[in-house]
Formats: C-alpha cells, structure tokens, sequence
C-alpha cells in the first residue's frame, strides 16, 4: 500500500505558534498536526508548555504568533457561536479533572446533556448511568468529587468528556498521581472507549515509556518546540539529539518493544 | 524619579486594565442574557442564595438601624420642639438613603463575597475551562442567574429593610418617648413621595446590579490578577478585594445617583 492512501487528513494543525506569559516565553515556533483517529503523544520534561500546546488547541489560549487551525478552521477567526460549534465535538479531560465540585457525579456527567441538548430527563438519565457503568462507576452515583479517590476522579471526567460523542478527545496527564493498576485501568478505558467511538485522541503525559504503547505518534517538546513528532518505535531509535537523551533519560538504552506491546494489548484487551 | 514614574505608569495600565476587564465582563454577561437555552431554574436558586438567606440578617440590622434612628432622631427633633416630625425623618432618611445602601453592604458581605469566592475557586481548578470546552459559555451558566437574582432580591431585601426599620423607629418613638403613633404616621404619610421611593429603588437596583458585577469579576478574572491569584490565598486575597472594592462603589454611586436624582 503506498503511504499517501493510508494517511488519515490532518484535523487540528498548529503553524508557528509562539507564546509567553510576562516574560517567560513559553512556546517559540511549534509545528504540529494532528490526524484523524490517530493518537498523538506530547512528551517533554515538566513546565516546557505541553499543556499549553492543549489549551491553543482548544481555543484556551490564542496565540502570540502563528495559528491554529482545527476542522480546517483558524480559532482566532471564529465567532464565539462558530467556536462552540468546534468545541462541541471536543472531549477534555483535564490534569485534574476539574469536576464541578458542588455537583454530584451524575450531575457532573449529565450536565453537557442537559445544557447541549434537548435530550428528555429520562433518556438523560439512560446514557449517564450506561456511561457510568461502563466506566465502573455505578456506585458512586450520589457522591460528590471531593468524595472520590483521584482514579474515579479521572474515570468520572473520563465518563463526562465522552458524553456527546466527541471527534477528537484530549487527555492532560491522564495518569499523573496514580498508582500503575489505576493508570493501566485508564489506560484500558482509553484503548476500549477509542476503539469504540473511533475519537483522535491527544495526550499529553509523563508515563515513559508506557504511553507509547498507546500512540500512534510522539513528539517532544523542548526549548518551545516540537523537536520531532515520529512513530514510537521511529522515536526511540531517532539520531536527534534531544529526542535520543529524551529517551535515554527515561528508559535506558535498550527498548524492545514489539513482544511488550503485544503482551501490552493482550491485557489490556482481556 | 524614573522609579516613581515607572510605578505611576504600571498603576495607570493596571487601573486602565482593570476597568477594560470589568466593562467586558459586563458586556459579555448583557449579551449572554439573550443566548439559549436560557433556563428559570439557576435564577430562582440564585435568589434563594441571595435573596431569601439574607432575610434574617436584613430585618435584624434594619430593625436596629430604625431604633437608632429613632433614637438618635428624637434627641435631635426635641431640641427644635418637632418630635411630631420623627415619622417623616426615620422613613425618609431609610427608603433614600440608608435602606439602600446598608442592605448593600450586608449582602455584599454575606453574598458577593460567596459569588466571588466560588467563581474565584472554579477559574483555579480549571472548572470554568471545562465548561467553555463542552461549549456551555460559563456567562450564561454561571453569571447571567447570579446578575439576574442580584438586581431582582436587591430591592426585595431593600423593601424589608425599610419597613422594618420605619416599625424601629416606632418602637423607640411610641413605646420610648411616648410619641403620638397618628403623629408617626401622619408625618410619614404626607412627607414621603413617590420620587423618594423611586430613588431608593433605582438605587437598590443599581447596587444588585453592582454587587454582582464586580464581585463575579474579581473571580471570573482571578488568573489575571496582578498579586497572583492562585492557590486558596489568592482566593481569599481576591475575595477580600472585591468586597472592598464593591462596597466602596456603592458608596461612590449612592452619591453619584443622589446626586443625579435630586
């Protein structure tokens, strides 16, 4: 098959995007596309903007300079109306959460059903608790987040960003603060739901090398760029020299990643 | 020299800014008013939490307050020989100016302070960026019922104010001094106007609108602040600010207002 058939079109592209805060600049010239149904890896050390890269993309953040194009169309240009529009075909699930902590969990997951659509009560009703269920959370209907261990908060935001069916979803360190079997839960929670609902996932993590497992490309970020965005086995082996002491920093020398990955899939599969 | 014009030139951008922030703010909240699907539900609860949990509060500092008045107003009213006229002086002195303005800073302080330090808390855990991302613009969601139930539970609250302050004031006057209750009343009657009342209602709804406004902004906008806003002293730093900041502009408009109306 020739490489040009099976690539997947391009859905959110950022072209030199540059940004500070004050003084700090954070981003110096990014380039980075992502494409359909794919999954795209940040990776970088901490406080190098990765979670920024997220926010320009979902219209969060606009900026300084260069541009960010999703669905084929420049953020900054949009009107509020066109940018919900966007943004309804998003699903975030973010470093925290950010659960709203005077609801319950039911209400959090039912509340973009109840403010984006003209759905009855009991259909609402219905697709919470099936979501719910399928994130093994039925018992924690009535509680409130403060109530929840960190692994249900993050299933429960889970659970809410995929309520409306979203096209792309983005993940801010989905597993930081959580042991290994709460993160391969996630992690098993991401593979099911996106083999389900077919979403382009972005994430942004910290879990070297484990989240290559899941990734159809990794880029670096370092010094306000993308110093490459590669397939993960295209990644550990690359000559670039940031990319290689990335690497090497966080997972020794030697990868062998085919016989890993397939035992990966099988458990997370079973 | 250089470091004091420096310091004047950052404290004007910050100022200018400030202002920028809050005519936005109200901007976007006044235009949100009309966007779909606007829902009953949060404004009736948003009234409760304004509204209705003040009651107590107000009827107690309005009952005292028409007490010193009458107080205060017939030790003065006797020097003359016109205590006949404390009726008028206590309901007049309440529904222009004290009734207004004393309701204010009470529900500044037990609500605006609750508004900014919510709003405050859902910008820093990220809740408010979670709604702007499932496309439910936190304007609407969360400002609109909060700026709709200030103007509506501000005069409400006023209203009581007034009448149990007018009823403090009797209970000095009539049961204290022994003044004449027809008296009270009689003077009340013929000196107070619809244009008094009409004051204290433009007031009351001037300052709903106020004690919502910046309250909410001060939260809304707390990543901008200047001192940083993060973390639960950011929060509480803010709170403090807003309630400080609000409850002077009600003393500025109180002016402005008597100013324009008399």
């Amino acid at each position: 098959m020739n490489a040009e058939s099976t690539t997947p079109p391009v859905v959110i592209e950022l072209t030199g995007v540059e940004k500070s805060f004050g003084r700090q600049t954070v981003l110096r010239g990014v380039d980075l596309q992502v494409r359909k149904g794919r999954t795209l890896v940040i990776v970088g050390a901490s406080g190098q903007g990765k979670s920024v890269i997220i926010k320009h993309m979902l219209g969060l953040v606009t900026p300084d300079r260069g541009t960010v194009r999703v669905f084929d169309q420049d953020l900054k240009r949009l009107k509020r109306n066109d940018m919900d529009d966007v943004r309804e075909k998003f699903g975030v699930l973010f470093q925290n959460a950010a659960l709203f902590d005077s609801m319950n969990v039911y209400d959090n997951v039912a509340l973009p059903l109840r403010e984006r659509t003209r759905m009855e009560p009991a259909a609402v009703h219905d697709a919470v608790l099936e979501k719910l269920s399928l994130m093994g959370l039925e018992e924690a209907v009535d509680k409130f987040p403060a109530q929840l261990s960190g692994g249900m908060r993050k299933r429960v935001g889970l659970a809410r960003a995929l309520m409306l069916k979203p096209e792309i979803v983005f993940f801010d360190e989905p597993t930081t603060g959580l042991d290994v079997h709460k993160s391969n839960e996630l992690y098993r929670l991401f593979y099911q739901t996106q083999q389900q609902l077919g979403y382009t996932a972005v994430i942004v993590s910290h879990d070297v090398p484990k989240i290559f497992k899941l990734a159809d490309e990794v880029a670096l970020l370092a010094e306000g760029r993308i110093q490459g965005c590669l397939t993960p086995e295209e990644f550990q082996l690359s000559d670039q020299p940031m990319i290689r002491s990335f690497v090497e920093e966080t997972m020794g020398h030697l990868y062998t990643s085919d016989s890993e990955e397939n035992g990966f899939y099988a458990q997370v599969q079973s | 020299m250089t470091k004091l014009l420096e310091k004047i030139g950052a404290e004007t951008l910050w100022v200018l800014e400030t202002a920028g922030r809050m005519g936005v703010f109200l901007t976007r909240s006044l235009a949100s008013l009309g966007r779909k699907p606007f829902k009953i539900e949060p404004v009736v609860r948003q009234v409760h939490f304004i509204g209705a949990r003040s009651v107590f509060v107000i009827l107690f500092t309005g009952l005292f307050t028409g007490m010193v008045l009458g107080l205060q107003g017939y030790y003065t009213l006797r020097k003359f020989g016109s205590e006949g006229f404390l009726g008028s002086a206590v309901a007049l002195s309440l529904i222009r100016e004290l009734g207004p303005v004393l309701t204010a800073l009470m529900v500044i302080g037990r609500a605006g302070s609750a508004i900014c330090a919510e709003i405050g808390i859902m910008r820093n855990s990220e809740q408010i960026d979670a709604l702007e991302c499932m496309a439910i613009d936190p304007f609407r969601y969360l400002i609109v019922p909060k700026m709709l139930a200030g103007v509506i539970a501000m005069p409400l609250l006023t209203a009581m104010f007034d009448v149990i302050g007018i009823f403090g004031g009797y209970l000095v006057g009539i049961g204290l001094f022994g003044i004449n209750p027809g008296a009270y009343f009689q003077g009340m009657y013929t000196s107070v106007v619809w244009a008094d009342i009409e004051m204290g209602l433009v007031k009351s709804l001037v300052f709903g609108l106020l004690m919502v406004w910046i309250n909410a902004c001060k939260g809304y906008y707390l990543h901008l602040e200047r001192s940083g806003g993060f973390g639960a002293e950011g929060v509480s730093r803010t709170t403090t600010d807003a309630v400080v900041l609000s409850s002077v502009s009600v003393l500025v408009w109180d002016y402005l207002i008597s100013a324009i109306l008399l």
